[in-house]
């Protein structure tokens, strides 16, 4: 039997279905920022059942330092929005300019992460770790999983800056850099929630 | 032990067939001591109910199923060229609706019937009664159960005696892992965790002695830490009291301590006065800043030797 | 330097466990020495160990499947043998240590490393040629799911030999998990392979989601997918959402034990209850993404077998999507004794009940699907005839455990594990044995032999009733779960029933490893030439088995729920295409073991405290990644002169076989299919 295949067959004329194509990649990655933000839901939840579990320790409103978060957030904000001129600048593909609003966003992402590392610090050295309470537990965790996030976003810059510098601003690469501004963007709204759920609350 | 009375029938049928557990060489004589357990208490009497109406509630779900499996196996089984075989046989709409409807009809029933019954069976909820209830503090430790009766201002180990039909309210907590409390014939089980206070209501109407056991796993020492309930007249019960009022023991904060050590089949043991307060003590050390009756677990290193000999 | 390591971890002086050690010893070295006597190292790293082809990798995952199903068996067996002992003076052959890692490690391996790697296989292999695709979205992605699960499967395996596993059972409830209660590192192995394969599971949850969401063969809208991809979107959507769940909750308990915290330890604020919760709010829906794959199986067996479209198309569809969204409401079920208001405890109880009713749906749709069918009873089929009575008693007892006072007197008790089996076996294990005898020819070319089949499925169901039915009396006597020794005589005679049972099992096992051992022994006489061994209904058996490469030579267009067989009723199933076009693949990477092989060693190290080496691992593994991230040319080009190359002697193959079938010689066409 003789039919035309093109008929019988429109697969045929069908591009190839090859790895990865840039939007499943980022259908994907929305996917799995929902699946991150269901982690962060729950430490969210968590935090939220212990957030009275002094066990005689202190409470958030003892040591929460609103100026220093103040700092912190408007950090962040600005890595965001610097984020975003980068994805812009690499529309109209000017490489320079995203590798400096990238390098911009990396030192005000370093900033957070470095604050919020002598917040740590300065808690665990007076006595106030993790391993006081229930509350400090859970205060720690929410907070650290969510710094552990802007260090992998940090080391994730550098080497979209690397990327960047040895191929050029490629399909493949603009692809990474759009999942990696959506990333970045995702651990800003996080802030957000910890930012009013933890601090404001907690100091209020 | 025996949970439910119907289940004597299925022990019946279980002599029927015991040509079968004979040929694995059992005593059958074993399957007798059965006959006498049954639901002794009002909580486990309705749960029994509960039960059977639930699997006939099931079984009309259930029958469908399994003739249909086997009608339609036998009936169009590629080798009888009889029946009829329609590939594309265009399902009736009124079919799929009833394979939706049917189960949830049964479903709907029997959703009422819980919502009915986990409210009456609650075991948070006292026993009405014309007598107030009999406290019994329970402490759940490393593995054995201590039982405080604080109206009597004794303590026993390993050993539950209650009054025949006055009700009883325990108040369980845990001075180590979580352990679940357990006294199948009277009622259901709560877990008993540490910092934290669970309840049990539970009425015995029949004195006799029955089996009580932890029933959630923790530990090495789980499969040992059961104890034997009694339950007995009011007079007995008093005496009971009495004699337990004349132990040389008595329970203070550093006896708990030694208590708690874990063990294997402690000896059942009574004291004859309880700290004050005791049992609040125990739940309260978890709330705060640091323990101060907690004990170490046993562990690899230090494992339990003494096996139970009943 | 080695942290808590020392020679002092290997316990020599225990028979039982030194027997394992040398039994897997042995078996690891014959292989091993077999691989390099056939000279076979570079084929395997080449075509296997480095492949990003979804039939291999699903190949690779039922490999693995079946080899943690004999260990987690042996575990079974165990522990049949030492209830049916140990009782009042008799302490049995295992000491209370020994006995509860071995209920820790059965069921952590039969779940998480049996059953998922089992369904994960089916659905790499089945749903991208059911879709019409040539692979799923992430390759690559892929790999590293696989080489994850392999890292967790052996952390488990190494803590056989080397320190303890966790005592904790499957659930590893706090405060005994907790460091106080249990300091040694049992625990921690437990965490780890939990964490490693969790996120695993969570990837190949977004890759299926993905694949079959975003593109599938032309014409195939969603509701023209075949009922076993709809069921592995579901199962998939439930891994992307509820995985997560499992690895906080094993991140926080880690977190206590590794640095002190006090998420679910007793004091210092602490809450089990949380941990309960969480672990809960993961262990439901995983019961569903076990058990709706093998739904989908059982739809197409059924369907395929009974020679008859399914009844209630949409139905099934709806019915496994209201499963799926409902099985994210029921959690606290799993405690209701935890002293919950009766409120909460009806609530959750009802939601549970609601669940009855899409499986009731189901289970009707399947039994009238035979209906004015043409049932051929092989072995897949078999194994679906089985499940839907034996599943329909573990969904009354399920019905029991939903009603909060009965589950008061039950719960915790043998009748629980009675149930839960009772689900599991038929429900999962039944479906995946089932999918693994109806598509072995598409992914090896020659089925498997009916008659060891036969003999493993009588066996096995024979087992299955015997081992767990003298459970649900247990229960109902009283007998806890979980017991290393008993003292009420009246127990024996049950649990020596349910030990007879395990050992049919047992025999169905080795039936199945001889099934497979005479079915490559015979390969020739079982040979499925046309690639349609069953007369089946779907697009994956349009393709050759095994499927090229490149799956199909041109996607062949959908235009019903049955593609393949409308393609064969309007006699266009075999026609050949004008001309080819070329088709890209992913080129093997080495990166995905690599990045496996880290983490094994990751988890390895923080499991001893090494922190040196969990360093240096963690740094390889995220190297790995990275350096995969500058691979842009990461796809094979095959040219359409050599793809026309491999259809041609495809379709010499077919004309061949259809000539001898038309000469009377069914020689290479299944004898089981229904000749009308």
């Amino acid at each position: 039997m003789m039919t035309d295949s093109s008929t019988l067959f429109p697969g045929l004329a069908q591009p190839s279905q090859t790895e990865s194509s840039p939007p499943a990649m980022i259908f994907g990655f929305w996917i799995y920022l929902m699946s991150d933000a269901v982690i962060f839901a729950l430490l969210f939840a968590t935090y939220a059942s212990m957030s009275r579990n002094y066990a005689g320790g202190p409470t958030g409103k003892e040591f929460f330092d609103l100026s220093t978060v103040f700092y912190e957030t408007l950090a962040l904000l600005l890595s965001t929005l610097t984020c975003g001129f980068a994805m812009l600048s690499s529309s109209k593909n000017r490489k320079t300019w995203v590798l400096s609003w990238l390098a911009v966003t990396f030192l005000l992402g370093l900033t957070f992460i470095l604050m919020e590392h002598n917040e740590f610090h300065s808690l665990i050295s007076q006595g106030m770790g993790p391993d006081r309470s229930g509350f400090l537990s859970a205060f720690f965790t929410l907070v650290g999983t969510h710094g552990l996030h802007v260090c992998i976003g940090l080391i994730w810059v550098l080497v979209m800056i690397a990327q960047i510098m040895s191929k050029g601003l490629t399909q493949p690469v603009c692809s990474r850099l759009i999942r990696f501004s959506l990333f970045w963007h995702f651990l800003d709204l996080v802030w957000v929630g910890i930012f009013s759920m933890v601090y404001l609350i907690g100091a209020l | 032990m025996k949970t439910y009375k119907s289940i004597n029938l299925w022990v019946r049928f279980f002599k029927i067939v015991l040509p079968f557990v004979l040929i694995i060489g059992l005593d059958s004589c074993k399957l007798n001591h059965l006959r006498d357990l049954e639901p002794s208490g009002p909580v486990t009497r309705s749960i029994d109910d509960l039960f059977w109406l639930t699997i006939a509630l099931m079984s009309i779900i259930l029958i469908p199923v399994f003739s249909m499996t086997a009608g339609f196996i036998w009936k169009y089984r590629a080798s009888n060229s009889k029946a009829s075989h329609v590939p594309d046989w265009n399902s009736p709409i009124w079919l799929e609706w009833l394979v939706w409807l049917f189960p949830a009809l049964i479903v709907l029933i029997l959703t009422i019937m819980t919502w009915i019954y986990t409210h009456r069976l609650d075991p948070y909820k006292p026993q009405e009664a014309n007598t107030p209830p009999l406290v019994i503090q329970v402490i759940a430790l490393d593995w054995k159960w201590l039982f405080i009766y604080p109206e009597q201002n004794i303590a026993v180990v390993n050993e539950l005696t209650l009054p025949v039909n006055r009700p009883i309210a325990f108040q369980i907590t845990s001075n180590t892992v979580m352990n679940s409390f357990f006294i199948p014939r009277l009622g259901g089980q709560i877990y008993a965790m540490a910092g934290m206070e669970t309840q049990l209501h539970v009425i015995a109407d029949k004195p006799g002695r029955y089996f009580g056991e932890n029933i959630q796993y923790s530990g090495q020492g789980f499969p040992y830490q059961n104890f034997e309930t009694s339950v007995t007249t009011p007079q007995d019960f008093d005496a009971w009291v009495k004699k337990a009022g004349q132990s040389a023991q008595i329970l203070d904060l550093s006896a708990f301590i030694e208590l708690s050590k874990p063990s294997v089949s402690h000896p059942v043991v009574y004291y004859a006065f309880v700290s004050p307060d005791l049992f609040n003590h125990v739940i309260n050390q978890y709330i705060g800043g640091q323990k101060s009756l907690a004990t170490v677990h046993v562990t690899h290193d230090n494992p339990v030797v003494t096996p139970n000999v009943r | 330097m080695f942290g808590k390591l020392t020679l002092q971890a290997i316990s020599y002086d225990n028979l039982i466990v030194m027997g394992g050690i040398g039994l897997m010893l042995v078996a690891a070295l014959t292989l091993l020495g077999l691989i390099t006597y056939f000279h076979k190292w570079i084929y395997l790293w080449n075509e296997w160990l480095t492949s990003l082809d979804h039939k291999k990798i699903g190949i690779m995952y039922i490999i693995l499947a079946l080899v943690m199903l004999l260990r987690g068996f042996a575990d079974a067996v165990m522990m049949r043998t030492q209830q049916a002992l140990a009782v009042d003076t008799n302490q049995g052959f295992l000491t209370p240590h020994h006995y509860d890692q071995i209920f820790s490690a059965h069921g952590t391996i039969m779940i998480i490393f049996m059953a998922m790697p089992f369904l994960t296989g089916l659905i790499n292999i089945v749903v991208p040629l059911q879709l019409g695709k040539r692979d799923v979205a992430f390759p690559f992605m892929n790999a590293l799911s696989l080489w994850l699960t392999v890292a967790g499967a052996l952390l488990v395996m190494v803590s056989l030999a080397i320190g303890e596993f966790s005592t904790a059972g499957w659930s590893g409830y706090p405060p005994y998990s907790e460091i106080e209660y249990s300091p040694g590192v049992g625990v921690d192995y437990w965490i780890w392979a939990l964490m490693l394969s969790g996120a695993a599971s969570t990837m190949t949850g977004i890759n299926f989601l993905v694949t079959i969401l975003l593109d599938r063969a032309p014409g195939m809208t969603l509701m023209l997918m075949p009922l076993f991809s709809w069921t592995a979107l579901c199962t998939s959507i439930l891994m992307t959402m509820a995985f997560p769940a499992l690895t906080v909750v094993t991140a926080l308990l880690g977190l206590d034990r590794y640095l002190g915290m006090h998420f679910f330890s007793n004091g210092n604020g602490g809450n089990l209850m949380n941990y309960v919760n969480l672990f809960w709010i993961w262990g439901h829906p995983e019961v569903y993404i076990l058990i709706l794959p093998a739904f989908g199986i059982f739809s197409e067996v059924i369907s395929t077998f009974s020679g008859k479209r399914l009844f209630g198309y949409k139905s099934l569809v709806y019915a496994t999507i209201v499963i799926a969204l409902l099985s994210f409401t029921v959690w606290l079920h799993h405690f209701f004794t935890m002293g919950a208001s009766a409120n909460v405890n009806a609530a959750f109880g009802i939601a549970t009940m609601v669940i009855a009713v899409p499986t009731g749906v189901k289970i009707f749709d399947w039994l009238l699907t035979m209906y004015r069918g043409r049932i051929r009873f092989t072995v897949p089929m078999l194994w679906a005839l089985a499940f839907l009575p034996t599943f329909a008693i573990g969904g009354a007892t399920g019905m029991l455990l939903a009603v909060p006072p009965v589950d008061f007197m039950v719960h915790n008790s043998e009748f629980l594990v009675a149930h839960f089996h009772n689900m599991l076996i038929p429900g999962a294990m039944f479906g995946f044995l089932s999918g693994y005898t109806f598509w072995f020819p598409k992914a090896f070319g020659f089925r498997l032999d009916e008659n060891w089949g036969k003999l493993a499925f009588w066996n096995w169901l024979v087992g299955f009733y015997l081992a767990f039915i003298p459970l649900y009396y247990l229960g109902l006597m009283g007998m806890p779960r979980r017991m290393q020794h008993y003292g009420n005589p009246e127990w024996q005679p049950f649990l020596i029933v349910a030990a007879l049972g395990a050992f049919l099992i047992f025999i169905g096992i080795n039936c199945l490893i001889i099934q497979l051992v005479v079915s490559i022994w015979k390969r020739h006489e079982n040979r499925d030439a046309i690639g349609d061994p069953w007369d089946g209904r779907s697009l994956e058996w349009a393709t050759s088995s095994p499927p090229p490469a490149y799956n199909f030579a041109v996607i062949p267009e959908v235009r019903c729920i049955d593609a393949f067989m409308d393609m064969k009723e309007k006699g266009v199933a075999y026609v050949r295409p004008t001309s080819y076009q070329a088709i890209y693949l992913p080129r093997n990477t080495g990166l995905g073991v690599i990045f496996g092989g880290s983490a094994f060693v990751f988890g390895f190290a923080m499991i001893w405290h090494i922190w040196w080496l969990a360093m240096a691992a963690g740094l390889a593994m995220l190297a790995a990644i990275i350096v995969h991230s500058f691979d842009d040319d990461n796809e094979n080009c095959m040219s359409a002169a050599e793809i026309k190359l491999i259809e041609d002697s495809r379709f010499r193959v077919l004309s061949e076989a259809k000539q001898t079938q038309k000469n009377g010689t069914h020689l290479s066409i299944n004898p089981l299919v229904y000749q009308e």
